[in-house]
């Protein structure tokens, strides 16, 4: 069929999806952007170590979401009889050292992970994005002042600031989260501004500006978009360490408090029984690992897909 | 002229996911102690040939031949350690720009005096007394400075002399020359490819010259051999070049523009998809 | 050229202390101004009025706050950190009993992770795609994904707990604290300067852990830039250039590419070296190692703000201080930027 005759229409209309999302030329600006979209979702399944890390994190969040299902006891049912008993039918994980279903406990302690890692990443995008895109757009003074401030955060290791906010704010999952936040939004703000400055010149958005658009009109409509990509891989592949610095504030107890169960807490109650009960504290620090594996692959192939600039 | 070098249908291949890429198609010639140019624009696969020759070519490229010899030795059957022989003692290479083809953070002295062969190396001293020696052969007028210089310290005519200087120091039967002026200012060529021409007479080396400059190799050049999509389209004398036949050169040679040319536009090449299946 | 290099540096040093004013400022609010009342953590929440308003005049809280900047500036500056209300002692002379450990720590901790990573990450360049290549990714990518403390204390449990391989938490046994003299505050140094190599034999198998963990971090940042280096030098002219004047493939890549990525490896080896403080605060308090993270964490859960904070400002300094260390060594030995 050559480019000389019509669109075809003695074909079924539903053999068509296919066809539509692989066609040469495309009809309007929807079917160009899910042709993107397809294409792109092609090249990712097609690494399987980002496959990898996306079912796990898919597994993670199923988990949480159905935690009174899989472990209808909840996570506070203590047996002091059945303390620190080892993995067994009863028990697929074994129990603490107050007799809790560790098992029961990890899947609840899903959801607290699966909630910080949200929740930062809602927070550190949106404030990334504007402070990196609004010091890349106007630049001068603006700029100076605010990657001064990037600087400074940027000048102190997450944990190491994190663990001053929480010592000023008090423990708390709320406090950690906010803490976290702050040492997070910095390298995305860097991140934004660099990609801001490489089209601020660009013939594109300075027909904008001419035919009248403020300059929030320009930056939320045509600068962050094109930030989106590489902010999004960035995110994904930060909240890897994001995940462990969380486990780390909670593994000192400045996390999520007690009774409610929080993976790097619930190793740090293992370090007592290290000895007799060792899967107390292993089986959290492999859940934190997977789960910061799976960012750390996903986010790769992200990279790969979104944003291939890089060599590796 | 006996020949030292001899290529029968070599061909580099480009194995990509979806498909096999080949640079050159089964090319054939032959260099004796003469200057032969390479002429063909980029992407006709010149420089893959140099490579070739040199087995130097990217890791992913997989090269064959019908036969690849140089002085007798079966170049594509030598193991590394045998090329190590080759490489530098009979043929060595120049390559287009000094500022990317030497290393930016060693005096260009030092690099000079690594291209000496093991076994003809002396004391630190000696080693320097043989550099300054050939820096004053390809005419660079204070050689102990320049000695101690950077790469990026001294101009792209005398970094061409200086790549020259160490391409020779191992005194090759065969010198490959891969657009050794392309990045030199007009005035400045001269200056270098009579340089060479003088070393090459000198030593009685064989030159291959591969340039995309076809008025260059018309002076320069005893043989030319024009390259097209990976094949070899016509080979002849260079005094014969402006009689060419094949419909490739005589489109290059049209478009060429001349001093005293009464034409009002320039002839713009047409390809035919024929040449490059033929 | 001499006057734009001096400009230069003036420049750089003016940012560099507007840097320090920066974080001289954020440590201050978050000791200051954050909800967090230093006065009733003194006093406790039993205390009268009177008792509670002579403190807060003691500690200065009463003035205004710029006048309380001003005097927070003047006393981080000149080395009053306040002091230290968990420990008794003032926090400066604290911090100068602990960090020798962190230090010997780290130091350990880095030449583990240079000596396997760069090694590990030429290797992956030069047979790229290859099984090492594969080996060395996996290896990184587990040494970014673990956390540290976990890893120590599953270390803990299989090395010492279960093989006695090495000592436990601590930097010697019980039994050898104490029987050395300290000189610089390294254990091993200073049981080496007395000769007593039981003492040292001791205090390496204690340390030998906590630095492995430690360096397993940086060893799998150092050999990822190591090959990334590498594999950008390998691609460029120069080495075919080296390759056609004889030189093996071996001693190309030693003689020009190694050396070419020298600049960017020492840059990124003291990044690594900086982030160790960080990873130094849990790995410390999983292996009770008496250093400097340790007295962090220490200090944090007992609400002691003052070590904490200085702690934090000092581990700011510390970076900004790296990195301009590392500004410079760049412009000593690239031959370009001279």
């Amino acid at each position: 069929m050559t480019a000389l005759q019509g669109p075809d229409r003695t074909r079924p209309i539903n053999a068509g999806l296919r066809d539509w999302l692989t066609a040469d030329v495309t009809t309007s600006p929807w079917q160009a952007r899910a042709q993107r979209v397809y294409l792109g979702w092609r090249r990712l399944s097609s690494n399987r170590l980002t496959m990898f890390g996306l079912a796990v994190l898919l597994v993670l969040v199923v988990v949480a979401a159905l935690a009174p299902v899989i472990a209808p006891e909840g996570y506070d049912a203590q047996s002091l009889n059945g303390r620190l008993a080892a993995p067994s039918a009863a028990h697929w994980l074994g129990t603490d050292d107050l007799g809790r279903d560790v098992f029961a406990r990890m899947v609840y302690g899903a959801r607290v992970t699966l909630m910080i890692a949200c929740l930062v990443a809602a927070i550190v995008a949106p404030i990334g994005l504007l402070v990196g895109t609004v010091a890349g757009y106007f630049g001068g003074w603006v700029d100076t002042l605010l990657m001064r401030i990037n600087d400074v955060f940027l000048s102190f290791p997450s944990l190491i600031l994190a663990l001053g906010f929480v010592a000023a704010l008090g423990p708390g999952i709320r406090n950690a989260i906010i803490a976290i936040a702050l040492t997070a939004w910095p390298p995305i703000a860097r991140l934004a501004r660099a990609e801001t400055l490489t089209f601020r010149n660009a013939d594109y958005i300075a027909a904008v500006r001419i035919q009248g658009a403020s300059a929030l009109r320009i930056i939320l409509r045509h600068v962050v978009p094109m930030c989106l990509p590489s902010v999004v891989v960035r995110i994904t592949l930060n909240m890897a360490g994001i995940i462990i610095t969380a486990a780390g504030l909670g593994f000192l107890g400045l996390g999520a408090q007690p009774p409610q169960p929080e993976w790097g807490s619930m190793l740090s109650a293992g370090r007592a029984h290290l000895s007799g009960a060792w899967w107390i504290s292993a089986v959290p620090g492999i859940a934190i690992l997977l789960t910061s594996l799976a960012f750390n692959l996903l986010g790769d192939g992200l990279r790969d897909v979104l944003d291939p600039r890089s060599d590796t | 002229m006996s020949a030292q070098l001899l290529v029968e249908d070599l061909r580099v291949r480009f194995h990509t996911q979806q498909r096999v890429v080949e640079a050159v198609r089964g090319i054939s010639f032959t260099v004796g102690r003469e200057k032969v140019g390479i002429v063909g624009e980029s992407g006709s696969g010149k420089s893959m040939t140099a490579r070739a020759i040199l087995r130097l070519s990217p890791p992913q490229a997989r090269v064959s031949a019908k036969t690849l010899r140089f002085q007798g030795i079966d170049l594509l059957a030598s193991s590394e350690r045998q090329m190590l022989a080759v490489r530098g003692r009979r043929i060595s290479m120049i390559m287009q720009d000094p500022k990317f083809a030497l290393d930016p953070v060693m005096r260009v002295g030092d690099q000079i005096a690594e291209a000496i062969p093991g076994e003809r190396r002396g004391s630190r001293a000696e080693d320097r007394e043989r550099v300054l020696a050939m820096l004053d052969a390809v005419q660079i007028r204070n050689p102990a400075r320049v000695f101690d210089l950077y790469p990026h310290e001294v101009s792209g005519g005398m970094g061409q002399r200086i790549m020259i200087a160490m391409m020779l120091m191992p005194e090759p039967s065969l010198l490959i020359a891969d657009e050794p002026t392309s990045a030199l200012d007009v005035t400045v060529r001269m200056r270098v490819l009579a340089i060479l021409d003088e070393l090459a007479a000198q030593r009685d080396l064989g030159l291959i010259f591969i340039t995309h400059d076809l008025n260059l190799v018309a002076t320069f050049c005893d043989r030319v051999l024009i390259m097209y999509a990976g094949r070899i389209v016509e080979e002849c004398t260079a005094r014969e070049l402006a009689h060419a036949q094949h419909p490739y050169t005589r489109g290059l040679l049209a478009s060429l523009p001349r001093l005293g040319d009464t034409r009002a536009r320039l002839p713009v090449l047409r390809r035919d998809p024929e040449w490059i299946s033929a | 050229m001499r006057l734009a290099g001096l400009k230069g540096v003036v420049r750089q040093a003016g940012s560099v202390a507007a840097t320090l004013l920066g974080l001289l400022a954020l440590t201050f609010f978050i000791g200051r101004m954050l909800p967090n009342d230093p006065v009733l953590a003194i006093v406790g929440d039993q205390a009268d009025q009177s008792t509670y308003d002579m403190v807060r005049h003691q500690l200065g809280l009463d003035k205004p706050l710029y006048v309380q900047f001003f005097l927070y500036i003047r006393a981080m500056l000149s080395g009053d950190f306040g002091d230290a209300l968990f420990t008794g002692h003032r926090v400066a002379d604290d911090l100068m009993k602990v960090f020798p450990a962190t230090v010997e720590l780290a130091t350990f901790a880095i030449i583990i992770g240079v000596g396997i990573g760069v090694p590990l990450g030429i290797l992956a360049a030069v047979y790229r795609g290859s099984l090492i290549d594969h080996v060395a990714r996996v290896v990184g990518l587990l040494g970014y994904s673990s956390p540290a403390f976990w890893l120590g204390l599953m270390g803990l449990i299989l090395f010492y707990a279960t093989l006695g391989w090495v000592g436990g938490p601590g930097r010697l046994d019980v039994a050898y604290m104490d029987s050395i003299d300290t000189h610089t505050g390294f254990m091993t140094i200073d049981a080496l300067w007395e000769g007593d190599m039981e003492v040292f034999w001791n205090a390496v198998s204690h340390i030998i852990l906590p630095a492995s963990i430690l360096g397993y971090g940086s060893m799998a940042y150092i050999s990822r830039m190591t090959r990334s280096f590498m594999l950008e030098q390998m691609a460029q002219e120069y080495m075919v250039a080296a390759r056609a004047k004889g030189l093996s493939g071996w001693a190309a890549i030693r003689r020009h590419a190694f050396r070419n990525i020298l600049v960017q490896l020492v840059t990124v080896i003291a990044l690594a070296y900086a982030f160790l403080l960080e990873g130094a605060v849990l790995t410390e308090t999983v292996f009770a190692w008496p250093g400097f993270g340790h007295y962090l964490v220490a200090g944090l859960l007992a609400g002691d703000m003052n070590a904490v904070l200085a702690c934090v400002l000092i581990v700011g300094i510390i970076f900004i201080a790296l990195n301009l260390l590392t500004d410079l060594l760049y412009r000593l030995m690239d031959p370009r930027t001279r």
